[in-house]
Formats: structure tokens, sequence, C-alpha cells
């Protein structure tokens, strides 16, 4: 088995899933309360991923951070190195792939948090930030919870998207989908085998925590 | 500025509705004001427009000194600078936290044990919300709000998520846990008597406008219009002190300008001061003076005022005190009452309802209005 690019798929992971907690909050907080009537047009653009072919978004990625554009010469002036084909480009792209898998979640379970709870917060002269951490946050656990495991999820399995701006280096962009792949092209068909297998079983659980945790601890019929 | 409340605010809710409100409360003589009115009335916008959680179109709000809305001025403070603590009608306790956590969530360490202690709700520290009864969670939602040091109390319907016997139970208790807190509070509500048991002040509202304010049984006695009689529905509010009790019943002493009057009720455990509410259509008149019947108060008074209202006719007597009575227009012509005569009102005692009255009313409330 390719653990050097399960490692790799790995991190790429956990990185994807901290940055996007870290930004899909404030966005799925301002989509959920924001009383703006042009939100939907914020809505789409975040589910795009959703509909959008891997490649395309990959295309635009990689013109978007490519050594000419704007954002591209600014990364090379601030760390000298280059975005596309890097881990770092990759990481980007696995940003904008998984959003949805983020927010969508986190934003539903925002919306359910009894509005008045917010309002009775506010009354009680507690800031709107310090009303997000200690109501919204603790009552949207389980939505946090299931957006982080599928962006993770989501993030291991990607295909498009990496070979497009990562290509297929070793211990940099390799990740176990497109070693997969590799080992396919190269009629390998016994580690083609052993990794999806491995893939497999890790998105199954994954899917099946997820569940578990909307269906509210082990009650397999709503009792009450 | 004196220490009142002025809101003067107009907030268009709908095509056809409108919330178009001016209101004076003076806090000093007015502890606990009641806003009363039919449900759709717009109480719960003004009181949201209060906590700062809706903003109206036009207008002003000035709590004593502090201007907390002003279009004019474009000054519109956040709920969090007005310190106005909001009581939702399922009290809206955070589920998450324990009874200990959400007192403290906005108090002082030992601001919220003092108030656990004091509500009765040291037992229940540990428990989460959802375990404990309707009238717990009200005394949680009352200290959590106090907790926070609030300059006005906002209460919405505080009694209707209670079943009938607690509620009525609970409206004294609350009265007092006001009186307590020391903050002057607003309370919604479309229930008569619990206006009657909780309010000083009490201000109506009627299809988004205040259409009267003033003392409780002022309001009560003298309705502004005929929208507002109509929904204060009664038209007797009797100030009375418990006197005795025999045979199951209760013997209330009403004091008038002239004398007193004692009306017998039936006895549910109220003591110390009450209001007696009887509405006028319960009040019959007969010239009969000393006939015997089933009907336990026969009052002496002097007819003031005959006024024909389309079938009906009211008759004020002043029987020491105020009393108003409806009759059909067809009796009030038999009995051929005439202004100044002396006629006999009766009053069964099952007609007449308590509300219980925490504070004895100050003289200068009296005087108001």
């Amino acid at each position: 088995m390719d653990w050097q690019a399960i490692w790799l798929s790995a991190r790429l992971a956990a990185s994807t899933t901290a940055i996007l907690l870290a930004l899909g909050l404030p966005i799925a907080y301002w989509l959920a309360f924001s009383p703006r009537r042009w939100k939907f047009l914020v809505e789409a653009l975040v589910a795009l991923p959703l509909v959008l072919p891997p490649t395309v978004l990959g295309f635009y990625v990689l013109l978007a951070i490519g050594p000419r554009s704007p954002v591209g010469a600014l990364y090379a002036k601030l760390t000298g190195g280059m975005l596309p084909f890097s881990f770092q480009g990759l990481l980007l792209a696995s940003v904008l792939y998984s959003f949805p898998f983020t927010v969508q979640p986190v934003a539903a379970a925002f919306a359910a948090v009894d509005r008045k709870l917010l309002e009775v917060s506010w009354c009680l002269g507690v800031s709107r930030a310090a009303t997000f951490r200690r109501v919204i946050v603790p009552l949207s656990l389980r939505g946090i919870a299931t957006g982080a495991i599928l962006s993770f999820a989501h993030t291991l399995g990607e295909f498009g998207v990496v070979l497009m701006v990562g290509g297929n280096i070793a211990g940099i962009t390799r990740t176990v989908s497109i070693s997969i792949y590799d080992q396919v092209e190269a009629l390998n068909y016994g580690a083609a085998w052993e990794t999806s297998l491995f893939l497999l079983s890790i998105s199954f659980t994954v899917l099946a925590l997820t569940y578990a945790l909307q269906r509210r601890a082990w009650t397999v019929w709503p009792i009450n | 500025m004196a220490d009142q409340l002025i809101f003067q605010c107009r907030k268009r809710l709908s095509k056809a509705f409108e919330v178009n409100a001016d209101l004076l409360i003076p806090l000093d003589r007015a502890p606990v004001t009641v806003l009363f009115g039919p449900s759709g009335a717009g109480k719960t916008t003004l009181l949201r427009m209060l906590a700062g959680l809706e903003r109206p179109d036009v207008g002003s709000i000035a709590f004593r000194e502090h201007a907390w809305f002003d279009a004019a001025r474009a000054i519109h403070l956040p709920p969090q600078e007005r310190r106005a603590g909001f009581l939702f009608q399922d009290y809206a306790l955070f589920p998450h936290l324990t009874v200990a956590e959400n007192v403290a969530y906005a108090a002082p360490r030992q601001t919220a044990r003092e108030l656990l202690a004091r509500f009765g709700l040291s037992e229940l520290a540990a428990s989460k919300p959802r375990a404990i009864s309707g009238g717990q969670q009200q005394r949680v939602a009352l200290a959590r709000a106090l907790g926070a040091a609030p300059a006005l109390l906002l209460l919405d319907e505080p009694l209707s998520a209670l079943d009938a016997a607690t509620r009525s139970r609970m409206r004294y208790e609350l009265r007092r846990m006001l009186l307590a807190g020391g903050v002057p509070a607003i309370v919604v509500t479309h229930d008569r008597m619990e206006a009657v048991a909780l309010g000083d002040w009490m201000a109506v509202m009627v299809d988004g406008r205040i259409r009267q304010a003033g003392p409780v049984e002022e309001v009560f006695r003298r309705p502004a219009d005929l929208q507002v009689a109509e929904s204060v529905g009664v038209e007797n509010v009797l100030a009375a002190e418990i006197a005795g009790r025999e045979s199951g019943l209760l013997v209330l002493r009403v004091s008038g300008q002239v004398g007193e009057a004692r009306i017998q009720c039936v006895d549910s455990g109220e003591t110390g001061l009450v209001f007696a509410c009887i509405r006028a259509e319960d009040v019959a008149i007969t010239r009969q003076m000393d006939r015997v019947s089933s009907a336990r108060n026969r009052l002496a008074g002097r007819v003031r005022s005959v006024m024909a209202e389309g079938a009906l006719a009211r008759v004020d007597l002043d029987c020491g005190f105020p009393l108003v009575a409806l009759v059909t227009a067809q009796s009030a012509g038999e009995l051929a009452l005439r202004e100044g005569e002396i006629v006999s009102a009766v009053v069964k005692a099952t007609s007449v309802h308590l509300a219980a009255h925490g504070a004895v009313p100050t003289p200068e409330r009296r005087d108001l209005q």
C-alpha cells in the first residue's frame, strides 16, 4: 500500500477541515441570520462545487493561482515559491472544493437554533460574538461535527481537482486517489485493490458516524 | 427628566396594520405596568421595540435620562446597551445549560448564588431546563434576567405557558417576585384578572394604539371609550379588605367616601388586600329593599345616572363607592329609575371575583389622573 500517499491525503484532509471550520462558521452564521435579500446568491456560490465538474473548478483555480495571476505573483513575492503543483496550492483548491460540505450542515444547524435564545442573550447584555460562542456553537455541535466529518471525507476522496492543480508528485501532491489511478495505469491491480478497499472502509466509517450523530445517540426509531 | 419611560413610536407591520403607540409610564409610581389588550393588538411588538429587538420606523423611546431610540437623531441602542431583561412566553431557557448556569449566564457568581437561593432554586441547580416544571422555569427565567442587573423587565404573557391551576396561583407569586426584584416591569397580558392581580399601572392597547393608561382600578372603572370598555370587560373593580370568613364565605370590607359596605363572596383562600371584580351585567337592581333572595349581597345606593346603550341601560350607582350596573332598557323603564333615588343593588356571591394584590396602593397612586 502507498503509505506516503495515504499520509499526504490525511494531512491534506485535516488541514482543509481546520481551515474550513475557521472560514465556514462565520459564513454559515451570516447565511443563517442575515436579513439580506440577495443572500441566495451567496448560497448558490457556496453550493457551486456540488454540481461543477472538478476539472472546471481545477482549471479556474489553476489559472487563478498561476505565477502570472495577481494571487500567484503575490504568493511568489511573499514566499518565493509557487502555488501550482505544491501542497499549499492543493490545500487552497481543496478548501474551495469542500466548502459546501462544511457550510451547509453548519448553516442548517445554526438556523435551527431558537432565535429567542439569541435575543434573550442580547437583552442580558451579552455581545453578538459572545452569544455565538456561548449559545449558538454549543447548540450546533452536531451540525459542526457533521460538516467537519463530511469535509474530511470529501477531501480524502477528491481526484479531478487534485490532478488539475497538484499534478502527481510523490510526497507532495500524490494523494490516495491519484495513487490508485497510477497503480491501475501500471496494471498493478493488487495494490489498487488494497488502497481502494482502504478508502472504501474509511468512507463508510465516516458516513456511518455522520448518520449516527444526526440520529441523536443510538435510537433507531423516534420514541417520543 | 423625571423617573419616566416615554415611548412614542410608529412601525408598519403590514399593509393593513400599524403600531402607533404613545405611552408614558411614571416608573416611580408604577412598579408593575400591565400592557393589556386583545391578541393581535401589537403588544408584543411594542415590547420588542422597547427591548431593542425591533426598530420602529419613526419616533423616540426615552428611559429615565437615556435616549434608547430617536429616529430624528439616528439613535438606536442595541439590546445590550438598554439592559431591558426580556422574558419570553415560553421562558427561552438555554437548553444546554443547567439551572445554575442559566441564572449565572450574565450574573457575577455571588449574585447568581443569592438569586438561586432567593428564588428557591438551589435544589434544582444541577437540573436541565426540560426536567423542571413550567412554574420553576419561570422562576429561573426571572432570576436569570435579574442577574444581569436590568434597568427594566419586559414580560410577554408570562403566565400563559402554565396550566390553569398554576396560573392563578402564580399571579400573586409573580407580583411578589417582581416587587422584590426592585426593577420596574412591563407585563403583557390579555387576561383581565391577570391585569388586576399584577399591575399598578395599566395601558390598554387596541388595534396598534394605546387607548388609555392610568392606575389599574381607574382604567377599569372609567374606560376612556367603548372599545376600551369592551376589552377590559369588568366595570367594577373595588379595592377591599378581608373582614372575616363565615360559613364558607369570605366577607370583604369595601371602603368608600361615606362609610363602608360589606360584600360576601366565595372563599378561595386569599388574604390581605384584594380587588373585588364585578361585571356590570352581574349587578341587578331592585326597589324591594328587604325581600329575601338567594343573592348574598344587597347594597343600598343612590342612582347617579342612567344611560341607554342600545337594548341595555348603564346605571351608575353611588353605594359609598361607585358601582356600575348593566340592566335591560326594559327593566330600567319598568323600574322608572331617576337620578338621586335610593335603590338596592343585588350581587350574587359567586359573581364577585377576587384578585389578590400584594402591595397596598400608595396614596399618591390614587391621585393620579
